[in-house]
């Protein structure tokens, strides 16, 4: 803690692999978006991830000690801001999920993603046993609870849903007992009925679509299929850059964003998809290392919340984009445009960078 | 800073490590559901990106034109635009609908009626829902492709046929393919194709429609079009030319004009149909673009049934035309010899009936010949040349000369009349024939029955010594039937010269419309629909009659015969329907001296019309213009083929 850590211990592999998904990303939003209303939208890209970068920096620089130091405020901060945004919050898309912050808007949630990595951390760390008991894990489970039904709330059943891996990786690392995951799963299945009361109509429109493609040609199970027309059409080499119909010509849906592997796929063919899936592998490989070498269990507990948030993401979105998932609005990190999307990305890198940078101090 | 953490080094490796392999096999797994899309069924998807790309928009193929035997236009086509609702979204359909109906001014309750009745069609078929958009329409739909992205214009050719139901029966008209007709043709046929529904249009659509073209674009995914992959030209229907005379037809319309009836004329050498006209004659343009069901009802219901084609279709007694059939056969048969005179106190009484003539009551005929009988078209003779004959000649001999059975023109449903036999009666009635019946016969009335077309056709085969050429309105068709029936000269010699006297001989029934300085010779005849003593019962006067007169020229191998029917009419047939063949015989040889002395041609036809012909030939000379009209190919100055 003595001595600064210097530019040497930064974890420059890391950095270049998300620098080749970010490349990967802008390119691909530039193809679907450069001949339509939206042409530009790279650029805007660019510029996120320029303020990521230099955010990730100034984050790697503070003790993560420090930060999680403070999780108990970060808590309640995170609980308040996803009060004040259903309270005050900007409707878009028929969801209540935006503040304003500096002529831009940004959501909230991606905000207590990172703040829950941190505090599921700081709980974990302070597990003594090697065992996780019963009594811990419940408790775990309110403190995810507790913001997961404000989120579901608003509602983004998506970043609620990322909450969930974050807990199960943390548990499991804390020494989860088999018999407790068992107990959990059956629970699980056996709250699924509950789950689809709770849920809203277009939710569960677009599981049903996801289980009966074919009974829903328009809706959800429509972009499905799009989704899979283009990945399908693309082949082994894809049909080029700028050339894929589906995207050029707009049949996949949100190709920009959510759906950006699609446009990718079809453009680049399976040859692509081999290089970004690669690149992800390797990004959330590389994030293990960093935390089966971090210098403590918070640090350690720290990485692995961002890996399981990250795998996560990739996970559904990848699954959804071949039709294997329903659609859950989840978008791919750092390929997908978006602001607080990409933001949250480079802060949880920051994050790692920051146990990584701290792992030979003391 | 608080120790919570206590340098708690204790690093769960094994669990880490698991994390590892959970990372691999996931994305390995993500990398198999891709293989399976990219790879696997790669070829599957390239086909549905294609299909969603590419949208195949028919081009309508222009149906031939018909034109007159000197190569006026008839008929013709004229561009306009159908509205097409696209169907491959029944959600964004059942969004839109009211708006479209709205936009373009339809009944919301018809649309949905349309969509119903065409559910079964492929989805990506799009379906006509106004087939002649106004200059609104194509408006609307333009200001609203993006947020109606459903509706699409085809450009298609109408058909144009000369107005007022001029010539309407012969060409006939066209409509969309019925069921029945798309089954029957094999696949080549789909839903919403124009084809021919009756007369030539039907007769020789095959000829006549072309091959649909199809433009293949690239559409968005709101259905914009962004560019042209390739386009398959339409291959257009080929022209057909008629047999019809413009300049006759015009006069066969004009003569009949209200009157319901028919009117077929023939040039006997060859067979050709120089005109034909039935009337009342429906506006084939009505029809053009989609009939309506109350018109149509209302055209079916109509009690002169203007749909049937009264030249081929209606089968009615011929009256005393069919005298000439009798003297005829008492020539070739000599039953009775050819000295039988008979003798004519204004009626006669065969098997204990009384058989008027048609002078009862006013005069008598006296002691009559056959050549005097067929002048004056005595009844009494022929009621006796019947009885001697007895009906299986009569029948034998008006079969042999056609009657009876098709002509075999080149229309669709012709009707072959009825020539009555022994053996027909007891098929249909299962009695006896009764000897009576036949004195009935013998003068065209009783159970005989003939079109207009057999009238010309069989007194056109006898003028020209049995040599019968089937009547047919291609010119220049690849094959004219004809038979040949061995007629003596002497018998050929009598008839025509009874016909000629009936024109040209003083108290000849159609004595009132004879040519100067022409051989025009004819026989009429008066058909009863009731007799005199019905109608005078119902207070039809003197009764409703078909009147009949059929006329040729010269008397010997004749260039042209008519025949004419007026129904309906109170007059005989030498009055109501006599004038309307020598007005086509003598328009037919105006025509002929005038263009022997080189001054009529094609072009600036000089045959001087009526004053209430002039307007429609007005009209028919603006269609004439093939460079005009056909608007979607400029051809430059091409004449119309002659």
């Amino acid at each position: 803690m003595k001595e600064a850590p210097g530019a040497r211990d930064y974890d420059w592999w890391l950095l270049a692999i998300l620098a080749a998904i970010c490349t990967i990303g802008v390119v691909e939003i530039y193809s679907a978006t450069h001949g339509s209303a939206l042409a530009g939208m790279h650029m805007k890209q660019v510029r996120w991830i320029l303020v990521g970068v230099v955010l990730m920096f100034v984050l790697s620089r503070l003790d993560y000690h420090a930060i999680m130091d403070q999780a108990p405020w970060l808590y309640i901060a995170g609980l308040m801001a996803l009060i004040a945004v259903l309270a005050v919050g900007h409707t878009r898309f028929g969801a209540k999920r935006w503040i304003p912050v500096l002529g831009e808007f940004l959501q909230v949630s991606e905000l207590v993603k990172l703040i829950i990595i941190i505090v599921l951390a700081r709980f974990f760390a302070e597990v003594r046993t090697d065992e996780l008991s019963l009594q811990d894990l419940i408790k775990a489970g309110l403190l995810v609870g507790l913001p997961l039904v404000l989120i579901l709330k608003q509602p983004d059943l998506g970043t609620a849903l990322v909450l969930m891996p974050m807990l199960i990786v943390g548990a499991f690392l804390a020494g989860l007992q088999w018999k407790h995951a068992a107990v959990i799963v059956v629970l699980g299945i056996l709250m699924l009925p509950v789950g689809w009361h709770f849920m809203k109509p277009y939710q569960k429109e677009r599981v049903t679509s996801f289980l009966h493609p074919e009974e829903d040609a328009k809706g959800s199970g429509y972009q499905v299929l799009q989704s899979k027309i283009a990945v399908g059409s693309g082949g082994f080499w894809g049909k080029g850059f700028g050339n894929g119909s589906q995207n050029q010509l707009g049949y996949i849906p949100v190709r920009y964003s959510d759906f950006i592997m699609s446009a990718w796929a079809e453009e680049q063919g399976f040859k692509g998809v081999l290089v970004a899936l690669g690149l992800y592998m390797a990004l959330l490989l590389r994030l293990v290392q960093n935390a089966q070498r971090a210098k403590d269990r918070a640090g350690m507990f720290l990485v692995m919340g961002v890996t399981a948030a990250l795998g996560f993401h990739v996970l559904v979105n990848v699954a959804m984009v071949i039709g294997a998932m329903p659609v859950t609005g989840i978008p791919l990190p750092l390929m997908s445009y978006g602001g607080s999307a990409t933001l949250f990305v480079f802060l949880a890198i920051g994050l790692v960078m920051n146990v990584r940078l701290r792992r030979f101090v003391n | 800073m608080s120790y919570w953490f206590r340098n708690d080094s204790r690093l769960p490796q094994v669990r880490l490590a698991a994390a590892s392999y959970v990372i691999v096999g996931m994305l390995t797994i993500l990398l198999l559901g891709f293989w399976k899309l990219q790879v696997v069924d790669s070829d599957k998807y390239g086909q549905l990106a294609e299909r969603n790309r590419v949208r195949s928009i028919p081009i309508i193929a222009p149906r031939g034109r018909m034109l007159d035997r000197d190569g006026r236009v008839l008929v013709d086509n004229y561009p306009s635009f159908s509205v097409l609702l696209l169907r491959d979204d029944p959600t964004e359909i059942e969004k839109n609908l009211p708006a479209i109906a709205e936009g373009l001014g339809l009944s919301l309750e018809d649309l949905k009626e349309q969509l119903y009745n065409t559910k079964n069609l492929p989805k990506f078929q799009p379906i006509v829902i106004k087939p002649e958009a106004t200059p609104a329409d194509v408006a609307f739909i333009e200001s609203h492709r993006a947020d109606i992205p459903l509706l699409e214009m085809l450009m298609v050719h109408r058909r144009r046929y000369l107005p007022g139901g001029f010539m309407s029966h012969a060409s006939g008209y066209v409509g969309e393919v019925s069921e029945q007709q798309i089954e029957a043709s094999n696949g080549k046929l789909r839903p919403g194709d124009i084809a021919g529904k009756s007369g030539l249009e039907r007769q020789y659509n095959d000829l006549l429609v072309g091959t649909d073209g199809m433009r293949r674009v690239i559409v968005n995914s709101v259905g914009k079009e962004m560019g042209r992959l390739s386009q398959q030209e339409a291959i257009p229907g080929k022209q057909i030319q008629l047999t019809i005379d413009y300049d006759l037809q015009q006069v066969a319309e004009t003569g009949l004009g209200d009157k319901k009836g028919a009117v077929v004329a023939l040039d006997p050498r060859t067979g050709e149909v120089l005109a034909f006209a039935s009337h009342p004659a429906p506006d084939p343009n009505d029809f053009a673009v989609r009939v309506s069901k109350e018109e149509w009802q209302r055209l079916n219901e109509d009690a002169d049934r203007p749909l049937l084609n009264r030249v081929t279709q209606a089968q009615i007694a011929p009256g005393s035309v069919f005298k000439i059939v009798m003297a005829t056969a008492m020539l070739e048969s000599k039953t009775p010899p050819e000295s039988f005179t008979a003798f004519c106190p204004g009626y006669g009484v065969f098997y204990g009936q009384m058989h008027k003539c048609w002078v009862y009551g006013k005069s008598s005929h006296g002691s009559v010949s056959l050549h005097e009988a067929i002048v004056r078209s005595c009844d009494v003779f022929f009621y006796n040349v019947g009885m001697r004959m007895g009906i299986g000649t009569i029948s034998r001999y008006a079969k042999m000369l056609g009657l009876g059975e098709k002509t075999g023109i080149d229309m669709p449903a012709e009707e072959p009349g009825l020539v009555p036999t022994e053996e027909w009666v007891e098929r249909v009635y299962h009695h006896k024939w009764y000897p009576g019946s036949t004195i009935s016969v013998a003068i065209g009335q009783g159970s005989v029955m003939v079109t207009p077309l057999q009238v010309a056709y069989v007194i056109g085969g006898i003028a020209s010594e049995g040599d019968f050429k089937q009547p047919h309105m291609l010119k220049d068709a690849p094959s004219v039937g004809e038979k040949h029936v061995e007629l003596s000269e002497h018998t050929v010699e009598e008839v025509t010269r009874g016909m000629f006297g009936v024109v040209n001989e003083p108290g000849g029934t159609g004595n009132a419309i004879k040519l100067q300085g022409i051989e025009f010779c004819g026989k009429s005849g008066t058909a009863q629909m009731m007799s005199y003593s019905a109608a005078s019962r119902l207070g039809l006067g003197k009764g409703k009659n078909d009147g009949w007169f059929v006329g040729y020229a010269p008397r010997r191998n004749p260039e042209i015969v008519v025949a004419a029917v007026v129904q309906d009419t109170a007059e005989h047939g030498g009055t109501a329907a006599g004038p309307v063949v020598r007005d086509i015989v003598k328009a037919y040889y105006d025509k002929k001296n005038k263009k022997n002395q080189g001054q009529i041609t094609a072009e600036n036809k000089g045959y001087e019309l009526k004053n209430e012909t002039r307007q429609v030939a007005e009209v028919a000379k603006v269609v004439a213009k093939p460079e005009e009209a056909a608007v979607v190919v400029p051809t430059g100055e091409k004449k119309s083929d002659p």
